[in-house]
């Protein structure tokens, strides 16, 4: 009964999108401000029906209700709590009506939050909003349903796929989705700009706030699988240039571009059309990246649901709403001039300059994702890995990283580059110290080590030098530079964090990603390896049952210089639903690096194969990432993007220009 | 030329529609066969548990025949099986038989003995040495020899009567002729 | 059916974990050894489809690396321990895509996205150099009071 009314309301809530899409967008070309109101209770019509239709599909989950086939073949009834929860989104059915359902929720809100918006940009944002929610829930409904039967009812589930049973993924498709699918608030105001034939200062502070959070979100969502396939997949690996990471990675990179073009809009009125571009290219590469996980047209270990049905529906969903938002781009992106002069030495000159990396960047992970796929048409097998991307990827963000250093110290307009640099001479200094220190400690020699660390170094820097210099720190009393550091605006702060977070970042890719030391062996209970200076003795293994699992745990004693460093304990789990093992790799983090054990298969002798590693400065990709973020959030608090929410001195809503 | 850059993403996007579009209709997962046109790779397998001939590569010169990797894991291979049992009945081509990555050396002869013995000789590759020389990635995948033991053509996954009728069989008269 | 097929067949490539590269499959000879793990690095496991042998745990990955490791201790060198396993498999199994002809596009695509995003930097201070003297249109009274108001907010 409750999934019929979860199936009930889906379907209700595709009606509501209709007239959310149809109504809006025809009253605000006839400027009715009747039809235009409809946008807004639509929208929370929309949000709270998904809402409830996402309830009644956790429901039967949670009571392990075996007679929904979603259900069936994704959960089994001695799962944890949990678990069971997860298994909503840990499907393709499920994950689909969680797209929806963050969809329609960002719909609501910017009908909440965006009261001051004029009432057309609003209407036509809210339609484009529904016209997406309108072909995802189409979608859903002809293809995916979460609530079709199983008949006859089995008596168990299949279980889920046991390498998803683990608190780091549970939570990686949510977060990864709100970024996603932030990125579609960015399109429909990009789309109802277009249509209005206006992009000015006041739509790019609109945009921001939005494009903020969804970059947040999409920041945590990439580190949290990142982490997860690092602690999960047993061997220390954080990035492997796999399809579907690359496919979360090309919006990141166009939405990063995105949120710093919005601040040349906003300052200086210019960069106009390829700030709209960008907003509609996120989204995009968003809608681009479900398409490639659920049609199976390339070939991943991640792709769930490849089914050429649903894949054909994406494809034409993909092609209509990113063909037509790109036709209008076509017609009206000419039209949008820009005013703003600038010199390539400039604020806006370096903005450019990273925007294009970026973009570049992202092109490069695009061309090398779907190059197999252009092949094989052509009947030509092959593939793209992890070390065509390294190599060409990386090359792009040095020249990148370089100059998110020098970009905030250049004014606007017309900067003075060789006085930044001699304002930067710490940072320079601080770059010259990490490539000796790189060199003096490295284990193995490599090229990237020092440079990737020089860059961390510029970057960290760098960007205490911007900061100093906002508060005019040395230069005038210590006094003042305090009274300055504590008024300096938010979005200041958040700038600033998020690339002093992307320099720690960065120390952390180069350190695990160049001196990561492993050493694979069988031991005894007794024996001791020294893995870079740390000793770990195994102590012994030992067996024992989990809620659905069973598993043989390894107990590690780690030292240095005989001092005790931890002990860790690494556990090796059997799931007999599914019939396939896990590893648990045990962690302890130290500030330069990650002492990582893992207990492999008993051996004929008594032994057991241990495979341990030190991974250097592991730790400070997760910090960086954590920092990045709250500079984001940081900034979305900053009381200007408030966009709409009850500010001083707001003025009356009378006073907003009907346009 | 202002508005042609305007126009690029549109152009590029259709393109890349063209690609998907196309794409759609293939099978990532499905390799080449390298080994069209050039010898049976060399290969010398020991016999399953039981018996006393093995299986290697100059066994298959001199006739045409159906090189089938199996295993008694592979529910694939469960399906084709039956198919592979009525070839052997029907004598229509003789069928070899590598029995690939059995864990346990008694599950082979077991399946055998149970779901019936299609194969000529049969080979026990449990470190897919002889899979690897095919080029094989799963089972159930069978190959085509011809009478010099070149190979002509592979199938990947079960052989039924569709193929058999539309690519197999017609492929081996003319091999025969 | 030819979906339960294709099901059933997946489920069979789907072969049964062990954990990637076991200590017993390892050589004595650590350079060697060095080596195997290099090579095996840029080898595509084929049953999981986007690991390299070197990270996967499926069965014939582990059969792929004692393949190159006796390779390697027959004496073969890594360009002909790639050799054999491209002659089997095809380009495929090469992570790292080789310089050929059909890769032209994907090596020179990167250097000509570059070259073109620079060609569009140029141009475009070029354009706006040329236009520079061009008036703007001035902003209406609306877009006036907007920005202003957005402007008020901005004090503290």
């Amino acid at each position: 009964m409750i999934v019929e009314a979860g199936h009930f309301a889906l379907i209700l809530s595709l009606f509501v999108a209709l007239v959310q899409a149809a109504l809006p967008l025809a009253g605000a070309q006839r400027n009715d401000p009747a039809w235009m109101g409809v946008a807004a209770p639509a929208a929370f019509a929309q949000a709270l029906l998904i809402a409830f239709s996402f309830g009644c599909l956790t429901y039967a989950f949670v009571t392990s209700d075996f007679s929904v086939a979603a259900v069936v073949a994704n959960s089994h009834s001695t799962k944890p709590m949990l678990y069971k929860v997860s298994g909503v989104w840990g499907n393709h059915e499920g994950s689909m009506l969680l797209w929806v359902l963050i969809l329609a929720v960002f719909g609501w809100a910017v009908a909440l939050f965006g009261r001051n918006l004029p009432p057309s940009l609003k209407a036509r944002t809210l339609g484009i909003q529904a016209l997406i929610s309108v072909g995802f829930l189409a979608f859903i409904l002809f293809t995916s349903n979460p609530f079709d039967r199983a008949i006859p009812a089995p008596f168990d589930g299949r279980g889920m796929n046991p390498l998803l049973q683990d608190p780091g993924l549970a939570f990686h498709p949510p977060f990864l989705y709100l970024g996603y699918v932030g990125f579609s608030i960015a399109f429909s105001f990009a789309i109802a700009a277009l249509i209005e034939g206006r992009v000015d200062a006041a739509w790019a502070r609109w945009v921001r706030p939005w494009t903020l959070a969804a970059w947040s979100f999409l920041t945590i969502g990439i580190a949290l699988g990142s982490w997860w396939a690092y602690y999960e997949l047993g061997w220390g690996g954080w990035w492997f240039w796999d399809p579907v990471e690359n496919a979360s990675f090309m919006p990141w990179l166009a939405g990063t571009a995105l949120l710093h073009s919005a601040v040349v809009v906003e300052k200086r009125d210019t960069m106009k059309a390829w700030t709209v571009f960008l907003a509609i290219v996120a989204f995009s590469f968003s809608l681009l990246g479900t398409f490639l996980v659920r049609s199976g047209v390339l070939t991943s270990v991640h792709a769930f649901a490849t089914d050429p049905e649903r894949g054909v529906f994406i494809l034409v969903l993909l092609l209509i709403v990113v063909g037509g938002s790109f036709a209008l781009f076509a017609w009206r992106g000419p039209q949008l001039t820009g005013g703003g002069l600038f010199r390539p030495i400039s604020r806006e000159g370096s903005l450019l300059l990273n925007n294009l990396l970026m973009s570049i960047g992202a092109v490069v992970v695009l061309f090398g994702t779907l190059f197999p796929l252009f092949a094989q048409v052509v009947d030509y097998k092959m593939s793209v890995g992890a070390p065509f991307f390294n190599r060409v990827f990386v090359p792009l963000m040095v020249p990148m990283i370089a100059t998110m250093a020098v970009a905030p110290l250049l004014s606007w307009k017309r900067g003075d580059l060789p006085g930044a640099m001699g304002r930067l001479w710490a940072a320079g200094a601080a770059a010259a110290a990490a490539v000796a220190v790189a060199i003096a400690v490295a284990t193995k020699t490599s090229v990237w080590g020092p440079i990737g660390l020089a860059l961390a170094a510029w970057l960290a820097m760098g960007t205490v030098v911007e900061l100093a210099e906002r508060i005019r720190l040395f230069r005038t009393s210590p006094a003042e530079s305090l009274r300055r550091l504590g008024r300096m605006p938010r979005a200041a702060w958040g700038m600033t964090l998020a690339h002093f977070g992307m320099a720690v970042a960065i120390a952390g890719m180069t350190g695990a990603g160049v001196w990561k030391v492993e050493s694979i062996q069988t031991m005894k209970p007794g024996d001791s390896v020294n893995v870079a200076g740390y000793v770990y003795t195994f102590k012994g293994a030992s067996e024992g049952r989990g809620p659905n699992y069973s598993y043989i745990s390894g107990v590690f004693d780690v030292t240095r210089n005989g001092q005790p460093v931890t002990t860790l304990e690494s556990e090796k789990r059997i799931y007999p639903v599914r019939g396939m093992p896990t590893t648990e790799a045990a962690i302890e983090s130290l500030f330069l690096g990650d002492l990582y054990a893992v207990i492999g298969d008993p051996q004929e002798d008594g032994s057991f194969a241990t495979r341990l590693y030190f991974n250097p400065l592991v730790a400070w990709m997760w910090a960086g990432a954590l920092i990045m973020v709250f500079g984001g959030v940081l900034s979305l608090t900053d009381r200007r993007y408030r966009v709409g929410a009850p500010v001083r001195r707001r003025p009356p809503a009378a006073a907003q220009p009907a346009e | 030329m202002k508005r042609l850059v305007y126009l690029l993403p549109l152009l590029v996007l259709l393109v890349m529609g063209g690609y998907f579009v196309v794409g759609l209709g293939m099978d990532p997962r499905e390799l080449p066969n390298m080994l069209e046109g050039k010898p049976v790779p060399d290969f010398d397998l020991k016999p399953i548990k039981g018996r006393d001939r093995g299986f290697r590569h100059d066994d298959l010169l001199g006739q045409v025949s159906i090189v089938n990797v199996f295993g008694s894991w592979c529910v694939a291979c469960r399906v084709e099986h039956p198919f592979l049992v009525k070839i052997k009945q029907q004598g229509l081509v003789p069928v070899y038989g590598i029995d690939w990555r059995e864990k346990d050396a008694d599950a082979g002869p077991a399946w055998l003995r149970r779901f019936g013995d299609p194969y000529t000789l049969v080979g026990d590759d449990p470190q897919s040495k002889a899979a690897i020389a095919f080029g094989v990635t799963g089972a159930p995948e069978s190959f085509l020899v011809d009478k010099q033991g070149v190979v002509r053509y592979k199938h990947v996954g079960p052989v039924d009567q569709e193929v058999w009728d539309n690519t197999l069989w017609p492929l081996i008269q003319e091999l025969r002729k | 059916m030819t979906r339960l097929l294709l099901a059933l067949l997946l489920a069979c490539a789907v072969v049964l974990p062990a954990a990637a590269v076991e200590p017993d499959e390892m050589l004595h000879d650590p350079a060697l050894e060095q080596r195997a793990r290099d090579l095996s690095a840029n080898l595509r496991c084929l049953v999981c489809q986007n690991q390299s042998i070197d990270d996967s745990n499926a069965e014939l990955a582990r059969d792929l690396r004692v393949l190159v490791r006796e390779r390697i201790s027959a004496g073969d060198s890594d360009d002909q321990v790639m050799d054999y396993v491209v002659s089997r498999y095809g380009d495929f199994v090469l992570l790292n895509p080789p310089f050929k002809l059909q890769t032209l596009a994907l090596w020179g695509g990167p250097v000509v996205f570059l070259l073109l995003g620079i060609l569009g930097l140029v141009q475009f201070y070029r354009r706006r150099a040329a236009t520079a003297g061009a008036a703007q249109a001035p902003l209406s009274d609306d877009e006036r009071k907007r920005l202003d108001r957005l402007m008020r907010d901005d004090a503290p």
